[in-house]
């Protein structure tokens, strides 16, 4: 399947933006790791933004940086979200509020509690009604959400948003479900190469073992294992070097993608 | 889009497991929901509970599956032929060419939710049997039934709230078109859980008594858990001809607010009008609509709205949650196939517990059972954040 990359969004601990971290990911810059900063969306109604957790805000600002680059519209293009866990501040004050005697669960909180939350607020904030989907595969959902983005510029020929999230659960969960830090992904895919394309991204589906593709910096190589979303960083950073390369990122079942990546000129 | 065969499916929820039980309850307009007994749950409202799971483990190699949500999957995958289906289906194609799309909501949440009565007093941990991968992460589900099917094609969970297991049909026809799986284990399942008992009851949205999709004294919704598997394939030589098909598939979002649907229906209508236009087919000719039709004031009233702008005025269409109850994550994997078994054994399922239609519903709203020719139906699922999708279904050949 076939698909151009016309916009990136990035932000994790030391990733302050697709265009601020175009040097990291290509080996001209040091790493460093740094706590990841991100702020509420101004395109929340109020009510929203006081709502929104940390999901919502990593999504809207990838998401809004990668739209701006490609100068696509929000409101008419479809989007597909992937992420491990969600919301997971919130699901941690749900199972508390739940384990005390009087379980009194927040209405927000429930609400909130939906895989497709960060979704939910994108659409209400971008005024969107086209198609959004909201996938997991556990460590390997960036993958899953890929296939399923390309899949779709494949089946519609239309432009796809895809964007992938996770950050942290509190204790007592962390120590079950370790996730090392919050990032989140966004990549703009249209169906043909037009001005604003950085690059073809060529993928093929592998059912079978194959060795995934690793950041070569310690730094990065430990954030792609730490952090669900951030198994993308080998991707980026053939986007980033802006070389003909190949990337090969793990799916679930031992099986994997084939992802040739090819500058546009 | 290309129509795809449904070849073989199963069905489990509170009217009985496979999809006999299921087609002659709906036929009788008889109810599965009784007041809640679930767990250490003291809220006053109904539930459409799938009884002896207690007493039913997962597959020993899969033990750390094992959860309230992986049991009812595999009590599903059981019935109907449908795990020997699939195996059939392997031969045919391969393991490696068949996708798993699963749709939930809460998967294994029960597990976390039981795990965090349990904390060390000490420490706050987790207890160690407490395995968070296998149960209460939402992938559990599709890597448990790819696992329990040995299936190795592409496999996800969508999690879009009551709408997941309807987009799912979405996202095998997506794959098959693209030459990335020749066939696609689809479904969903959803389990009773605390979360959803409480967090509906605190948005005020539990019935009391059964819920009563489009009564005119409707007071919200009933909780149930059911599973749903299709196995969908291209039509053709390899496939029955009178197998009844996927026609199209329509997704949208409200871009309304979380919980409470646009009130005019605006994203229920375009997932309706884009799923009636992926099957080439207008609204004219769909012969009943099955509903989300949960019961709460607003969700019944948006959704008559919505239905009402597109269809005829004669057009019959009910909500079958009265007798399931609302599965959540299953609901539409649940009411696709009640649409289907509708085509296959011809007749347009009661409403159960509805005794008024709402006067100020336009749409024609079926209380009894009608026994009909059923050659087209669309089936509808909503969900929190907006999340709409409508599914077209056809008889076959």
């Amino acid at each position: 399947m076939l698909a151009f990359v016309e916009g990136v969004g990035l932000v994790g601990p030391g990733l302050r933006g697709w265009q601020a971290s175009r040097a990291i990911l290509a080996g001209k810059q040091a790493y460093c790791s740094a706590p990841t900063t991100v702020a509420a969306s101004e395109l929340l109604p109020a009510a929203e933004r006081r709502r929104a957790g940390m999901p919502v805000k990593l999504a809207l600002a990838a998401g809004q940086e990668a739209f701006a680059i490609a100068g696509r519209d929000t409101a008419a293009t479809p989007t597909v979200f992937a992420s491990s866990s969600g919301d997971c501040d919130n699901v941690h004050h749900i199972l508390e509020a739940l384990a005390a005697t009087e379980r009194q669960v927040s209405p927000t909180r429930f609400h909130n509690s939906v895989h497709n939350a960060a979704a939910g607020y994108w659409s209400i904030a971008t005024q969107c009604r086209a198609p959004s989907t909201s996938l997991c595969g556990h460590d390997l959902s960036f993958a899953a959400g890929l296939l399923e983005a390309m899949s779709q510029v494949a089946f519609t020929g239309a432009p796809v948003g895809l964007i992938a999230y996770d950050h942290p659960y509190p204790e007592p969960l962390h120590a079950t479900r370790p996730i090392h830090g919050e990032l989140c992904v966004a990549l703009l895919l249209a169906p043909q190469a037009t001005a604003r394309a950085v690059a073809a991204l060529q993928v093929t589906f592998m059912p079978q073992e194959m060795d995934a593709s690793s950041a070569a910096d310690p730094g990065l190589e430990a954030l792609r294992t730490g952090v669900p979303a951030a198994r993308c960083l080998p991707l980026l950073a053939a986007l980033a070097r802006g070389t003909r390369e190949t990337v090969i990122l793990e799916c679930v079942a031992a099986t994997h993608l084939h992802v040739a990546v090819t500058p546009c000129a | 889009m290309q129509a795809l065969a449904i070849s073989h499916f199963s069905i489990v929820n509170c009217l009985g497991g496979g999809s006999r039980a299921v087609a002659d309850a709906l036929r009788d307009r008889r109810s599965g929901l009784a007041p809640c007994d679930f767990d250490t749950v003291a809220l006053d409202t109904h539930i459409g509970r799938v009884h002896g799971l207690e007493a039913l483990p997962v597959r020993p190699d899969l033990g750390a599956y094992d959860c309230r949500n992986n049991r009812l999957a595999q009590l599903g995958l059981e019935l109907d032929g449908f795990a020997g289906a699939v195996a059939q289906a392997r031969d045919r194609y391969s393991a490696a060419r068949i996708g798993v799309f699963m749709g939930t909501s809460t998967s294994g949440m029960l597990e976390a939710e039981l795990a965090f009565r349990s904390r060390d007093p000490g420490t706050g941990a987790l207890p160690p049997r407490f395995r968070y991968a296998g149960t209460q992460n939402s992938f559990s589900l599709a890597d448990f039934v790819q696992r329990y099917l040995g299936l190795q094609g592409p496999a996800c969970v969508v999690s879009t709230a009551c709408s997941s297991s309807a987009k799912v049909f979405g996202n095998a026809a997506r794959m098959i078109a693209a030459g990335i799986c020749d066939a696609a284990v689809v479904g969903g399942v959803d389990t009773l859980c605390l979360t959803t008992l409480y967090g509906f009851h605190s948005l005020e949205l539990t019935a009391r008594g059964p819920c009563r999709p489009f009564d005119a004294e409707r007071d919200g919704i009933s909780i149930g858990e059911g599973a749903g598997f299709a196995l969908l394939e291209r039509v053709g030589a390899r496939t029955d001809a009178s197998a009844p098909q996927l026609l199209g598939i329509g997704e949208s979002c409200d871009a309304h607010h979380m919980s409470t649907p646009h009130p005019d229906g605006l994203g229920a209508r375009l997932a309706m009008q884009r799923a009636l236009e992926s099957a080439g087919l207008a609204a004219a000719s769909i012969d009943y609509v099955n509903l989300h039709g949960t019961g709460t004031r607003t969700n019944d009233a948006a959704e008559d709205r919505a239905v009402s702008s597109l269809f005829d005025a004669a057009t019959p269409c009910n909500s079958t949650k009265g007798a399931t109850g609302h599965l959540l994550g299953a609901a539409g994997i649940t009411e696709i196939i009640i649409s289907i078994l509708a085509i296959e054994r011809g007749f347009m399922p009661g409403s159960a517990h509805t005794r008024r239609v709402d006067s100020a519903m336009q749409c024609n709203y079926l209380i009894e059972t009608r026994t009909a020719s059923v050659r087209r139906v669309l089936s509808n699922s909503f969900g929190f954040g907006g999340s709409n999708c409508s599914v077209v279904l056809g008889a076959g050949g």
